[in-house]
């Protein structure tokens, strides 16, 4: 920059910070883009898809070009706004999409073959030949993102909180001040929020005596004193339904450290009424080249000059349609930089008085510049039909302003067009919701005539969308603005829009050949500024993301030291390796026991019920396909549950324990589903039958003990004989009340063991003891796996996968005759009876192990006709088994096919058998 | 996110509570294949009032019926069913 330094005055710049590996220094309160201007730093960053040079443009939240990655390690903040960001000790920052430097960009060569990116560049090239497709994968990998996402965890912090208020208001300028002071003094609770680190809005970059700072401190000091709560730093980032919001609060600056560990607060916000004071973004103006750093919009000049003392440019020239941009004339002058032209695109006699001293020339706007790399060079225009040209390092524009009504949109509200301001003001709204303000009222502006080229001239500067791709688009066919901003990408980068929305919009309804208004409108989305991942989060970040909830014996397991694995809410051990054995050689070894002696495991996760009354028999014949009611007392028998479309969704066993007295049980994963479920039905379904249904899921913790020693094992523990195969029966075990259930998961004699949770390691300690007199062991849930694909039982989220019927998995000789229950209907769709459906088989290998998810083929190169859904071995002899749903399965008995996982190469030839591959008769556990 | 006056507890937060199914698609018993297929899959969606199964799944876990406006989401009215007394 010539002429002096862009900052008068010295000795103020206490802090330092880094900026692509330069040390700088700044003043407190400024911005990362106001020290940079301030240190003569012009180039900040490159664009996203053509890698031209870019600069500050803006002074707030709206800036496209100023993205920076600031913060180390998991503390980095890509895509951070340089002019959103105030400036701390220590503060690291680094400019975004160059290679291998700022300085020298080897990609923005590739901007020379900017025809070959326009608008709607991936479209066509996803249909072009292959050969092209490799040539544009490299811009498309390069383009797809712009700052890089930190790969280390993030060290800090989120906090959520709620809030409650009779009024919010969103803004800290003139009008959000007085009107949140009015809402205190009234005796309503007020919350109002700033999303700058200063109040005061455009007073910071427009003085006005009377409303100096001091009145700003009093104000906020008398609205606390009332009881308000004023939130700095804070943005109002979404406007929901029944007037709730939620304001993202910085409690450090992006890539900080944070003092008390917290980086960022979220707010819920339920408020009485809104009141949004947000203010105006300016727009820009189109002309070839007006992305260049020294391209400047002219509020900002002045918050630069104004606010942080800043002069953007020495040598300068405006151009506006409106009277706002001579008051930046005006600061320029106080601040010694020397105006050279004020280019005013209206008739001669527009503007006001204040004009005197100024160059000004009508009827002119601006066609190009030329600069380097930190500020312009020359400055071109239009004037009349004539060219003129200034030797400038700044161009200051104005192409009118647009209130901020974001948060008005996203709360359901109207727009209506303002001809005298060429501006959309929020209209009606159906929510308690108001705007106040020049958001409400914006100054006049005359519609943009432009100059310069298309092809150069910016309309999305973040994503480099330009009035020629705008064109090609409408010469495409694209008529909607909607589909005009999915074609080209218009507004959809991380500032949505902001600058460039209107600019684009007044050029197709140009095209169009249609009033501003009737050009159609996009939709405005939360959230207005981009919030973290990690806010969202909150306190569900790491390990609080999902609780973990403790079985009652989990502490005793754990003495064991097991493998475990998640089920559920829940840890259940997935074997108890000894001696250094592997898991499949634990597993192996726990089913083997099962299957020659006698084992125990943990199955207290499992969905428990209790269901009473006159009526609970009746309510299970409408939850469960099987019958229910006809049970005798102290009798069980297996079940399974339908969706209302006849599909298979859960399944488990019920016991009748009296005479009006039901136990079921259903999966463990499916058991919230389940509650639900069965809330549903006995409440709203049928609210009409007399009975309860409690949750008893952790109420009971339970024990499975099972193999051909299990029914000595138990007699001689509780003193008598076991009930038979689906028989209860209570009974006292190590002097704890338990109900012993005879029912076999693994195809051996086996019993489940009710206790309640809190007595229920001393009746774990006893079978345990009597279990290992046996020559016995616990085992977990892969030796269960083991067992039960060998007995072909199903599980829910393997066999039972949402699209199965009863007749898909065998079980439809179970459903109760007499309908009546959910699903039944469903099931008589006729879809769900024709041939065509995949059915439940077992595989049995012909030569190596087969792999579970594998798809099963006819012949190589055939489409797949079924997967793997469970893969085993035989126990005691050996040999891969699996359980698969296969096309038409029930039909291919005997059949040999192909099982095949083309991505981890394991591919065998296996026979279609019988999904019971162990005691299909069931003679192992019946007495 | 909608505040729902739940009868029992008073206005809460929607997150406290679960969507079921709209009135009108609920399988009362005793539909045939038909009637039941048709409750399930062809839907009014009208545009303006509609009437909704709700629960109070994480408060007072009642069942409710919200009378609700598919367009402005205001919600008009809210009666909770199910039995009167347990057994």
């Amino acid at each position: 920059m010539s002429g002096g330094p862009a900052r008068p005055g010295s000795g103020a710049e206490t802090i330092n910070f880094i900026f692509d590996g330069t040390a700088y220094q700044a003043r407190p309160g400024d911005t990362l883009a106001a020290a940079l201007l301030a240190n003569g730093v012009g180039l900040v960053g490159r664009s996203f898809k053509y890698h031209r040079p870019r600069g500050v443009m803006t002074a707030g939240v709206e800036e496209p070009n100023a993205l920076v990655t600031v913060g180390r390690g998991g503390r980095a903040e890509p895509n951070t706004r340089a002019t959103d960001l105030f400036v701390y000790e220590g503060m690291v920052a680094t400019s975004q999409n160059r290679w291998p430097s700022l300085w020298f960009d080897v990609a923005s060569v590739f901007g020379l073959a900017a025809p070959a990116l326009s608008a709607g560049f991936y479209y066509k090239t996803f249909f072009g030949p292959a050969k092209q497709w490799m040539y544009y994968e490299w811009f498309i990998r390069r383009a797809a993102g712009l700052g890089k996402a930190p790969t280390e965890t993030d060290p800090d912090n989120f906090s959520q909180r709620a809030g409650f208020c009779d009024v919010l208001v969103v803004g800290s300028g003139p009008a959000g001040l007085k009107a949140a002071l009015a809402a205190a003094e009234s005796g309503s609770r007020v919350m109002l929020v700033e999303q700058d680190a200063v109040p005061g809005g455009s007073l910071l970059r427009d003085p006005d005596p009377a409303l100096d700072s001091a009145w700003i401190e009093r104000t906020l000091a008398r609205i606390k004193t009332l009881g308000g709560y004023v939130l700095l730093r804070t943005t109002a980032s979404g406007y929901w339904d029944h007037n709730f919001l939620t304001l993202t609060e910085r409690l450090a600056e992006p890539g900080a450290v944070p003092a008390h560990g917290f980086a960022q607060r979220l707010w819920h916000v339920r408020a009485g009424r809104v009141v949004l004071a947000t203010g105006l973004i300016e727009r820009p103006v189109p002309f070839s080249h007006n992305d260049r750093p020294g391209v400047m919009l002219s509020q900002a000049v002045r918050t630069y000059l104004r606010r942080f003392g800043v002069i953007p440019g020495k040598r300068v020239v405006i151009a506006t349609n409106n009277d706002d941009a001579y008051l930046t004339a005006e600061a320029l002058r106080e601040a010694g930089a020397e105006v050279l032209a004020i280019l005013d695109s209206r008739a001669p006699g527009s503007g006001p008085s204040m004009a005197a001293g100024f160059t000004v020339l009508y009827d002119a706007r601006p066609a190009g510049v030329t600069g380097r790399k930190h500020a312009l060079r020359k400055v071109t225009a239009l004037v009349g039909a004539g060219e003129l040209s200034w030797e400038a390092d700044l161009l200051a524009v104005s192409g009118g302003f647009v209130p901020v009504a974001h948060l008005h949109m996203q709360a359901g509200g109207k727009l209506e067009w303002n001809e005298d301001a060429q501006a959309f003001v929020p209209g009606a709204t159906p929510q308690e919701c108001v705007t106040v303000g020049a958001a409400a009222a914006p100054p006049s502006a005359s519609p943009a005539t432009l100059a310069g080229h298309p092809k150069k001239s910016f309309v999305d500067f973040q994503n480099d969308v330009t009035l020629a791709d705008i064109d090609l688009a409408w010469q495409e066919g694209y008529r909607s603005v909607e589909h005009l901003k999915r074609y080209t990408t218009l507004g959809m980068a991380t500032d949505q829009g902001k600058t460039s929305n209107m600019v684009a919009l007044s050029r197709l309804a140009e095209k169009q050949g249609v009033a501003m208004p009737d050009a159609g409108l996009t939709t405005f989305r939360p959230p207005f500024t981009p919030v973290t991942m990690g806010l969202l989060a909150g306190a569900g970040a790491r390990n609080a993301g999902a609780h973990v909830r403790r079985i009652a014996l989990h502490d005793l397991h754990a003495a064991q030291d097991p493998l475990w694995q998640p089920m559920g809410y829940w840890f259940r051990p997935r074997a108890y390796p000894v001696n250094g054995e592997t898991l499949s050689d634990a597993a192996l070894r726990e089913a083997f026991v099962v299957r020659t002696s006698v084992g125990l495991t943990d199955v207290s996760t499992l969905g428990k019920f209790e269901i009473s009354g006159p009526d609970a028999g009746a309510l299970l014949e409408v939850v469960c396909a099987t019958t229910a009611s006809k049970l005798a007392v102290g009798r069980g028998r297996y079940t399974f549950m339908l969706r209302e479309d006849g599909f298979v969704f859960d399944d488990g066993t019920i016991w009748r324990l009296g005479e009006q007295r039901f136990l079921l049980t259903s999966s463990t994963g499916g058991a919230d589903r389940m509650a639900g479920h069965l809330s549903y039905i006995r409440n709203y379904l049928r609210s009409d039958m007399r009975c309860s249904v409690v949750n008893v899921q952790e109420h009971f913790a339970g024990i499975a003990l099972a193999g051909p020693r299990a029914r000595a094992v138990l007699a001689a523990l509780i003193g008598s004989e076991p009930p038979r195969h689906m028989s209860a029966a209570p009974a006292v075990l190590a002097g704890v009340p338990v109900i012993v259930l005879a029912a076999s998961y693994s195809g051996e004699r086996a019993f489940e063991i009710y206790a309640e949770a809190t007595m229920a390691s001393d009746v774990w300690h006893a079978i345990a003891a009597a279990v290992a007199a046996e020559g016995g062991a616990p085992y977990g849930l892969e030796a269960m796996e083991l067992l039960r694909i060998e007995k072909g039982h199903v599980v829910v989220g393997g066999e039972v996968d949402g699209r199965t019927t009863p007749h898909d998995l065998g079980l439809h000789k179970m459903l109760n005759k007499a309908g009546g229950f959910v699903g039944a209907s469903g099931l008589e769709r006729a879809a769900l009876k024709a041939a065509g459906r995949y059915n439940l088989v077992g595989l049995e290998s012909l030569e190596g192990p087969i792999a579970e998810g594998a798809m099963l083929v006819g012949r190589a190169g055939t489409s797949p006709q079924g997967h793997v859904t469970a893969a085993g071995r035989r126990i005691l002899e050996g040999g891969s088994i699996a359980l698969a749903h296969l096309l038409d399965g029930h039909m291919r008995r005997g059949e040999v096919i192909t099982v095949t996982s083309p991505t981890r190469g394991i591919k065998t030839r296996a026979r279609v058998t019988s999904p019971h591959f162990y005691d299909p008769a069931g003679e192992r556990y019946r007495d | 996110m909608y505040e729902i006056a739940c009868p029992h507890c008073g206005p809460r937060a929607q997150l406290e509570f679960t969507y079921e199914r709209t009135v009108d698609s609920v399988v009362v018993p005793g539909l045939d294949a038909t009637e039941a297929m048709q409750t399930l899959y062809t839907r009014a969606n009208p545009m303006g009032l509609d009437e909704e199964v709700w629960r109070h799944t994480f408060g007072c876990r009642a069942w409710l019926v919200l009378t609700r406006h598919r367009v402005t989401h205001v919600i008009e009215a809210v009666h909770a069913v199910g039995p009167e007394t347990l057994p």
